[in-house]
């Protein structure tokens, strides 16, 4: 059933969250310390599980799928109710330092995945990736 | 009118899958006869979106962008947190953790790393521009993290109000400017791998500009980027009004 899978990810985003918002408390910070990243670890821990038992199947599946093809159009609703507004009228200051974090970080990249072994590229995109996925 | 008004203000995530719908319809036509297909659909949509954020911003008054408007009100939704984080963390699902373990000491490394390197940048950038006391640049330093940093930076150090205010502009000039520039500079950083992704996670921080950003540049990067990227904003909080503005009022004096 297709709930299920929506059901599992839900149940692995509040639990992340619980864990992230008790992590800050215990840091004594007044912030959610990585509470996707808790959801998202879990979710691959409990569904790779759950597969290899067989015990999450095709339709299940799908609903978690379906939620990430979605991704791209919620990022673009998240993007058209930014403040950019306030973001602009910050004056050259506030756009310096956040153009400045940017190039530093960027530059950065590089850098970092030095780091350890090297990293193979992905394989390139096919036209007709993101519909393929969901399928 | 009326009529149509309140269906729409009643149906608000409707209106807004619809809205999208058709964002996206235009942008990948945009893609496909202005750019042939160099510049993604999404990428173009992600830019169309903030530019009808400002032109909302402009019309209402508001802090929502295009959700100020009633009968959009439904993007909030459908672009808040809760969906947002859902579907982040849907994209996690088939994901390699070899590939996070492998990378584990980087991703941790990136994170400091990062919002270390953002505060220095933003307290420079805050000294140039006349704001040389400690608590001033540590506020505007930290909204160069992200825009929760620079707030809760400027609370605990004392900042004013101003300069708080300053320091989320900071914040939502990083996630904007992460949103659009990413495609752009990914070449040039070797953006094109899960480990890569990781690193560019954490040294940006943003949570809405790394998801932007690499779902404008290749959607498979996303689940390795967001790992990171959402420890930054507890790691800055933790930082920024202790270690950070501890380190600039020794260097900078009062």
């Amino acid at each position: 059933m297709i709930l299920y899978g929506v059901a599992a990810l839900a149940l692995c985003l509040l639990t992340g969250t619980l864990v992230g918002e008790l992590l800050g408390e215990a840091m004594g910070v007044d912030a959610n310390v990585g509470g996707v990243g808790f959801a998202m670890i879990m979710l691959v821990l409990i569904t790779d599980r759950l597969r290899r038992k067989g015990k999450f199947p095709e339709p299940t599946e799908q609903g978690v799928l379906f939620w990430s093809a979605m991704y791209i159009p919620i990022v673009i609703a998240m993007a058209s109710t930014q403040n950019v507004v306030k973001a602009i009228s910050g004056g050259p200051m506030a756009i310096l330092a956040g153009l400045g974090a940017l190039a530093a970080g960027g530059a950065l990249v590089p850098v970092l995945t030095r780091i350890g072994t090297p990293a193979e590229p992905l394989p390139p995109l096919t036209g007709n990736h993101e519909e393929k996925q969901e399928v | 009118m009326d009529l149509i008004v309140s269906v729409f203000e009643s149906n608000g995530l409707l209106v807004a899958f619809a809205v999208i719908g058709g964002l996206m319809l235009v942008s990948g036509w945009l893609s496909r006869t202005l750019t042939r297909g160099r510049l993604q659909g999404s990428a173009i949509a992600i830019i169309l979106g903030l530019v009808l954020a400002y032109c909302g911003g402009l019309a209402t008054g508001g802090d929502a962008g295009l959700a100020d408007f009633a009968v959009l009100s439904g993007l909030g939704l459908m672009g808040g947190a809760m969906l947002r984080d859902f579907a982040i963390v849907s994209t996690a699902y088939g994901v390699d953790l070899q590939e996070i373990k492998r990378a584990g000491l980087m991703g941790g490394l990136s994170i400091i790393l990062g919002v270390v390197v953002s505060f220095v940048i933003g307290s420079c950038v805050a000294a140039a521009f006349g704001y040389t006391d400690a608590a001033s640049m540590a506020t505007i330093g930290a909204g160069a993290a992200t825009y929760i940093v620079g707030p809760v930076t400027g609370t605990a150090v004392g900042a004013s109000s101003d300069v708080i205010a300053l320091s989320v502009a900071a914040g939502l000039v990083k996630a904007v400017v992460v949103m659009v520039g990413t495609p752009l500079i990914a070449p040039l950083i070797g953006l094109n791998n899960p480990k890569s992704a990781m690193a560019f996670g954490g040294l940006m921080g943003t949570t809405s500009g790394v998801a932007g950003g690499l779902a404008a540049t290749d959607k498979r990067l996303v689940p390795y980027g967001a790992m990171t990227a959402t420890f930054y904003t507890g790691v800055g909080c933790l930082l920024g009004p202790s270690l950070l503005y501890v380190t600039l009022r020794a260097i900078v004096g009062g």
